[in-house]
């Protein structure tokens, strides 16, 4: 009973590679995207600028953060003489001496004074104004690039990670994948699979591409395990054990991993979550978390992307910044100006970009947040525009409806 | 395919070792009269759900000022929050699989789907799962009082932005200039889009505009709920699809009467009828099966059962082709049912299998419980649900889940060959007949099942 077919089918699931499946895509054209890469992060919570990039060379920030530990005295590493990289992220230097590391200071979308995490995180990703409710945005900027963009197939942009990902929301195909949702299957179940999803091309499609990548993430990961420890035998990789591997660090060197090695194939774009940043109480030691994570990160990514992190740019965004002065928990509360993080080799780093607004109480915004001084949608536009070739128009009124880009800050080689 | 085959997969949980469902029409129709699984599993009351909410207010504000023992109990209290929201789905798998024909809890869902909401901070999470309790006594009623349970709970006026919108001439408007207190026309525009006319529907812009100035008046307070302050109302009528509607004094009356005229409009016996087709039958339904929905909904002034017949009964119905798939609420409620759990069993899983095979995997199948992205809720079509990595989340979990859960009932694993028949009946393939007892474990054999096609599609 058991057919040849059945039979060839089952002996090539472990020999199977992208090429010879056919991809999820609903659209093939023959033009590709290009070779640029960019990654966005999306910092959930609302991660405090002024700590992660910390204005030291203003008397004021230690005045109004007694205990949040300012400046190179307390182990902040120096950028430019004024400001300051937080420790938890000194792994960046070498990036930073190299040109590839820069940030953008008092930043901030349109969004003001309700300082909602949600509503601050939908509208970053939809990339629209305060005109827009944004229980009504259906869409996020990355998709609306993809929209536009002549030759992108599903797999040009892969959103990574089981968060929703509202910025690659939308009417173009994206992939989506997490680091842990490796098929467990035994040779034998997916064998038995792929015979019964045969006749039905929608489960046996999705299921093909999902051994793939399960087959293709194992295969990385055994190689970097061999290449880690070249002399310990005996452990064989399992799909799952990276995901499963202890720590918060390695989950999210785990998502960075995935997403260079789709960004080393045909992938352009790939966004993801880091979470963590809501640091209402003791943020000496909250922020330290989240701000080794993002680091290990962006160090991740430029390992595992080889020789294409030269033509990659990252953005770390977050939906708005944090209280200038710590509060009363030693914490910082939800804010309105802040940071951007950049990464990559595309990048005219080892600066930081942006207009100072100051720390004075006349300078604050509603005397208590950072103010923000540029649109954080702006960078991405003027991101979108170099690495992808958009032009104004359609940056100021499809992918980000009525902004106004202003002068490019030339932040790009 | 015949009706008794047809109506469990088309209409309901899929099949259950425990009960026989209904071979005819008219059965099917006895059943949906009554709503038995609902009074034997009871849910989160609003009430009880808004005194959460002010709880969570108060308790935020004795930690922020340091009130001893104030950290401990909002603590304790944010995780009952979110335990709301676990126990909203409990209830929800344990009716779905008592229910015994299956469709009054498929109906549960479509509803709850047609008026989304999401309780997006974590104080809402109870009134959230509240605001689904309030249209049950209404799934097999009249839809003018579903849309005025829906529209008028203080978890809608709180998604949609009622809850800030003011009339720009109201009282309290000129008393406080200096808040620039104006419309929010949220709430208004998703009532026609979404909730009764549709988006082709026969409305401008506005009469989005005069709606919302309609609604202005609706607020909600603390553990009062839903209240209308005259105080916050736009002053004389509006002009609603050309008819006028308030006046002075502004009046909750008047509301009802503008939702009672949206839902009577004949453009929402279509966009209902259309979305009903779509949602049970096919993404392109037949225009015949549309037409005759919308005209039984006119006929009977809403009255939700007569639609449900003509859906139940029309030719059209009836395709052999299974062009839907099970969202996964509905696949892992179909597949505790399949597996011959109770509702009583449902409710005996411990709080870690319901968070780790429940609720979880629940968001790797890309349908957070409670939590769809926009208003417009969960999407229809079958390659939204079957990607590589969502398909891959349902076979994990048919790999993984079965066996967790019928541990914590202290309950065999059942044997692979004859969980086919059990859980497909006549529909078993010849390619599953032929692949399930060649599983190399009984583990991987009950998972093909459950991941096939056949469960999976409806």
């Amino acid at each position: 009973m058991i057919s040849r077919r059945f039979f060839l089918r089952g002996a090539a699931v472990l020999g199977c590679s992208a090429a010879a499946h056919p991809l999820m895509s609903t659209v093939t054209l023959a033009a590709t995207p290009g070779d640029r890469r960019l990654v966005v992060i999306i910092l959930r919570g609302a991660m405090d600028g002024l700590d992660i990039v910390q204005p030291y060379g203003d008397p004021l920030l230690a005045q109004m953060r007694p205990d949040l530990g300012v400046g190179p005295q307390n182990g902040a590493l120096d950028l430019d003489g004024f400001f300051a990289l937080h420790p938890a992220m000194a792994g960046l230097m070498p990036l930073w001496s190299k040109g590839e590391l820069a940030f953008t200071h008092a930043v901030s979308t349109p969004y003001r004074d309700k300082r909602s995490h949600f509503d601050g995180q939908d509208m970053l990703e939809a990339g629209t104004g305060m005109d827009v409710p944004v229980s009504m945005i259906r869409d996020g900027w990355l998709n609306r690039l993809l929209q536009s963009m002549p030759g992108a197939r599903a797999e040009t942009a892969y959103s990574v990670g089981a968060d929703e990902m509202p910025v690659l929301a939308g009417a173009a195909p994206a992939m989506a994948w997490a680091p842990d949702a490796w098929l467990n299957l035994s040779g034998q179940g997916r064998a038995l699979l792929e015979h019964i999803y045969h006749d039905d091309a929608l489960f046996r499609e999705a299921a093909a591409e999902a051994m793939t990548i399960t087959d293709t993430q194992a295969a990385e990961a055994l190689v970097a395990q061999q290449m880690a420890a070249p002399m310990a035998g005996g452990t064989m990789v399992t799909p799952g054990m990276q995901a499963t591997g202890a720590g918060a660090v390695q989950k999210a060197d785990a998502l960075a991993q995935f997403a260079a090695s789709r960004l080393r194939e045909d992938t352009r774009i790939a966004a993801f979550s880091l979470n963590g940043w809501d640091t209402h109480r003791g943020q000496a030691g909250a922020i330290r978390g989240p701000a080794t994570r993002l680091a290990s990160m962006i160090l991740t990514l430029q390992q595992e992307l080889g020789a294409a992190w030269g033509k990659t740019l990252v953005l770390a965004m977050t939906e708005f910044g944090r209280t200038a002065r710590q509060n009363g928990s030693r914490g910082t509360d939800h804010g309105t100006g802040g940071a951007m993080v950049m990464a990559g080799g595309a990048l005219r780093g080892g600066r930081v970009y942006g207009r100072w607004p100051g720390l004075a109480e006349a300078d604050l915004y509603a005397g208590r947040d950072l103010m923000p001084t540029a649109d954080i949608r702006a960078y991405a536009g003027w991101a979108l525009a170099g690495m992808f070739g958009a032009d104004r128009a359609l940056l100021e009124r499809a992918i980000f409806p009525g902004l106004d880009l202003g002068d490019d800050p030339k932040f790009l080689l | 395919m015949d009706f008794a085959t047809l109506a469990p997969v088309r209409f309901g949980f899929g099949l259950s070792p425990r009960a026989v469902g209904p071979q005819t029409v008219p059965e099917m129709l006895a059943a949906l009269r009554s709503d038995g699984v609902g009074a034997q599993f009871p849910g989160m009351q609003t009430g009880v759900a808004l005194k959460m909410r002010v709880d969570f207010v108060r308790l935020k504000r004795a930690e922020r000022d340091d009130e001893p023992g104030a950290a401990a109990a909002l603590k304790a209290h944010k995780a009952a929050l979110h335990d709301a929201l676990v126990d909203s789905l409990q209830l929800a798998l344990a009716r779905a699989v008592d229910d015994p024909a299956g469709m009054r809890e498929r109906l549960f869902a479509f509803w709850r789907d047609h008026f989304t909401i999401q309780g997006k901070r974590r104080e809402d999470y109870a009134l959230a799962a509240s605001h689904a309790e309030a249209l049950r006594p209404h799934l097999t009623g009249s839809f003018p009082a579903m849309l005025r349970a829906a529209v008028l709970h203080p978890m809608m006026l709180i998604y949609l932005d009622q809850n800030s919108s003011f009339g720009p001439g109201s009282r309290m408007a000129r008393k406080k200039p200096e808040r620039a207190l104006g419309l929010n026309e949220n709430l208004a525009r998703e009532v026609m889009e979404l909730h009764t006319l549709g988006v082709g529907g026969a409305y401008s812009q506005d009469d989005v505009r005069q709606l919302a100035e309609l609604f202005t008046g609706l607020r909600v307070l603390g553990e009062a709920g839903m209240q209308f302050s005259p105080d916050l109302a736009e002053p004389g009528a509006e002009q609603v699809l050309g008819r006028s509607f308030g006046g002075d004094p502004a009046q909750l009356e008047d509301i009802h009467a503008v939702l009672d005229t949206l839902a009577l409009h004949p453009d929402t016996a279509r966009h209902l009828a259309r979305k009903l087709a779509v949602h049970f039958v096919s993404p392109a339904p037949d225009p015949a099966l549309i037409d005759a929905m919308a005209e039984a909904y006119l006929g009977a002034k809403g009255a939700l059962m007569p639609v449900y017949q003509v859906l139940l009964e029309h030719p059209a119905s009836h395709g052999d082709a299974l062009e839907k798939v099970r969202q996964p609420f509905e696949f892992m409620a179909t597949s505790l049912r399949a597996l011959g759990l109770s509702g009583a069993d449902v409710m005996g899983l411990s709080g870690a299998i319901l968070r780790k095979q429940g609720y979880w995997p629940l968001r790797s199948m890309g349908q957070q419980w409670l939590a769809p992205r926009g208003p417009d809720g969960w999407p229809e079509d079958a390659a939204d649900w079957i990607a590589p990595q969502t398909l891959s989340a349902r076979i994990n979990w048919a790999l993984k889940a079965p066996a967790a859960i019928v541990r914590d009932l202290k309950r065999p694993f059942p044997d692979a060959r004859d969980f086919l028949p059990q859980a497909l009946g006549p529909r078993v393939s010849e390619a599953l007949a032929f692949a399930v007892p060649r599983a190399e474990s009984r583990v991987e054999g009950v998972a093909l099942v459950l991941a096939s096609s056949e469960f999976n599609r409806r």
